[in-house]
């Protein structure tokens, strides 16, 4: 069986839980070999081959995480050429889709981004025009590159785990990769919510929400259900919430189990960027907002009171 | 400075968007088109790079005989000319070879610094800054919230999902921009009026030098095998805060085993 290469989305040795997706759709397409950059390989060994990994590449230069992109695409393209795998991988992510877009390039193959769903003739599913056509296509050149969307697989231990077996990988990086050199990291998340594209929950608040203190309503209703918090352009663009958190068109594309929109009207905006979400509610006071049109369940009333009392009754639920 | 700015011309969101039932491409008749919002804070960018620094901003757009209009649209914001790729053979490539003919012009043209928004709100693939920068052997700095440069080196904010990274490299480079960067400006009445002289460059396929066999839907890296509208989403409960609102939301999202 032909090997499938999965890029691994990781942090240090914190495996993302997309990665885990990815191998889980790589079993029904071939033999998964995962592919690590940088340190932690080693450490994250078991918890892949519980997933079904067959093998991990392990390259462990810290080069790829101090220069953008190109030396990720540079390994990738090197595996191609000596493991001739079936189909490569990568999380459907910002950074995810240019390493992609640069190993389609070296390598002259085809590339299909936003999957979420490959069946085993390689066929993917595609929602676009923000969800409103799902076009099924294949690739036709190459090795077929597939960029996957975080939480489109649900990630499933393997039924007997596979070995891992730990390929240490030397792929010199050439010096045009390291054209463009991080030379800093700030990181302004705050606290312990998880990833907004890799979260199961998302809570978003939008201009309903009124100003950038009141986000603390959505971070604690978002806290009390383990949730990432979001937001519409209309509250990043006012500088109440950071642009990263941005959900729509010119923002993030997240389709977790919930989403729990809280003072959004709904523009199309913002719909392109959520509404492939499995299960919708809506806490807006306007009964006429869009974003209802959406609502597996919607409460028409003041954010101010509902969101409060929900908080309340979520944790009293989890403390009975 | 020598500055390009990408500019893509796309459906409006507003409208409704479709594919064509004969080829499954972007019915661009069905829809309105406007400048890729993105690419207009390309543009400020660009412009604000060249005020800085000195220089000429250059539009380069691949398009359909249409895309004129959102060329116009950016001259009249302040760019100085622009360069039209335009060959019925383009129609229907993907991001792959759309990369090749821009590559294929910019090199042509020669640049500092090229300016992309960095996706595009029909295609949302947010590849192409990536894939020229493989291309050209430039330096790739997308997803900037923030660019700095002395003529010679480039830093920029990427951002990221925790924050931003700094990023730092030598012109020339490949720069995408996210919206967070810049305000772009309207253009103005007189610069609407100036936009009708500037020179625009029509590129044909020949003119560029690019081999029409490696480019449109046939020559495509993946054909769409089928298309249909997403099911539409069945109607939920909405119910009215009489007091208990929130008690009411807890108790749809116990059942659904949310909590």
């Amino acid at each position: 069986m032909a090997e499938v290469l999965v890029l691994a989305d990781h942090s240090g040795d914190t495996v993302k839980k997309v990665t885990y997706e990815l191998v889980t759709l790589a079993r029904t397409l071939g033999e998964p070999a995962v592919v690590w950059t940088g340190p932690g390989a080693a450490d994250a060994q078991a918890r892949l081959a519980e997933y079904g990994a067959a093998k991990v590449y392990a390259a462990d230069s810290a080069d790829y995480d101090d220069y953008v992109v190109a030396p990720k695409a540079e390994l990738l393209a090197s595996l191609i050429a000596s493991a001739a795998p079936a189909a490569v991988l990568v999380p459907s992510t910002a950074e995810g889709r240019e390493i992609a877009g640069r190993l389609a390039v070296k390598t002259g193959s085809g590339l299909i981004t936003d999957a979420t769903a490959v069946d085993g003739e390689l066929t993917a599913t595609q929602p676009i025009f923000g969800g409103a056509i799902v076009v099924t296509s294949k690739i036709r050149t190459g090795t077929p590159i597939i960029a996957v969307r975080p939480n489109a697989v649900s990630p499933e231990p393997a039924p007997a785990p596979g070995a891992a077996d730990i390929v240490p990988t030397t792929a010199d990086i050439s010096d045009a990769a390291k054209a463009a050199k991080i030379t800093g990291r700030v990181v302004q998340e705050a606290g312990e919510r998880p990833e907004l594209t890799e979260a199961s929950i998302v809570v978003s608040g939008g201009r309903g929400v009124g100003n950038a203190d009141n986000f603390a309503l959505i971070e604690s209703l978002a806290d009390s259900i383990g949730a990432a918090v979001g937001a519409s352009r209309a509250a990043t663009d006012a500088g109440w919430y950071p642009h990263q958190f941005q959900v729509g068109q010119t923002g993030k594309t997240v389709s977790p189990q919930l989403y729990v929109a809280v003072g959004i009207s709904g523009a199309i905006q913002h719909r392109a960027g959520m509404q492939t979400s499995k299960t919708i509610m809506v806490i807006n006071k306007d009964p006429e907002a869009p974003i209802f049109e959406l609502a597996d369940y919607g409460v028409v009333g003041d954010l101010f009171q509902v969101v409060p009392q929900l908080v309340e009754a979520i944790k009293e639920r989890a403390s009975s | 400075m020598n500055i390009v700015v990408c500019v893509k011309q796309v459906p409006d969101t507003w409208s409704e968007r479709t594919l064509r039932a004969a080829d499954s491409t972007l019915d661009r008749d069905a829809a309105d088109a406007i400048i890729n919002e993105l690419d207009e804070y390309a543009i400020e960018e660009g412009l604000q790079l060249a005020e800085a620094h000195g220089g000429e901003v250059t539009i380069l757009s691949m398009g359909p005989q249409r895309a004129s209009e959102s060329i116009r649209k950016a001259l009249s914001m302040g760019a100085d000319k622009a360069i039209h790729l335009v060959d019925d053979a383009l129609a229907g490539s993907d991001a792959i070879q759309t990369s090749a003919a821009l590559a294929a012009v910019l090199q042509r043209a020669g640049f500092d610094l090229v300016i992309l928004g960095s996706e595009s709100t029909d295609a949302r693939m947010g590849v192409l800054a990536a894939m020229l920068s493989e291309r050209l052997g430039v330096p790739q700095l997308s997803f900037a919230a923030k660019v700095e440069t002395d003529g010679k080196s480039i830093s920029i904010h990427r951002q990221t999902d925790y924050g931003y990274d700094t990023v730092e490299a030598s012109l020339p480079a490949i720069v995408s921009v996210v919206e967070k960067i810049n305000e772009p400006r309207y253009p103005s009445f007189k610069g609407i009026m100036a936009a009708k002289k500037k020179p625009v460059e029509t590129l044909s396929l020949a003119d560029a030098g690019i081999d029409p066999a490696s480019v449109g839907l046939a020559a495509a890296g993946s054909e769409v095998v089928s298309f249909e509208k997403a099911p539409p989403r069945q109607a939920g409960t909405i119910v009215t805060d009489d007091g208990d609102g929130g008690i009411k939301a807890a108790g749809f999202l116990a059942e659904r085993k949310f909590i």
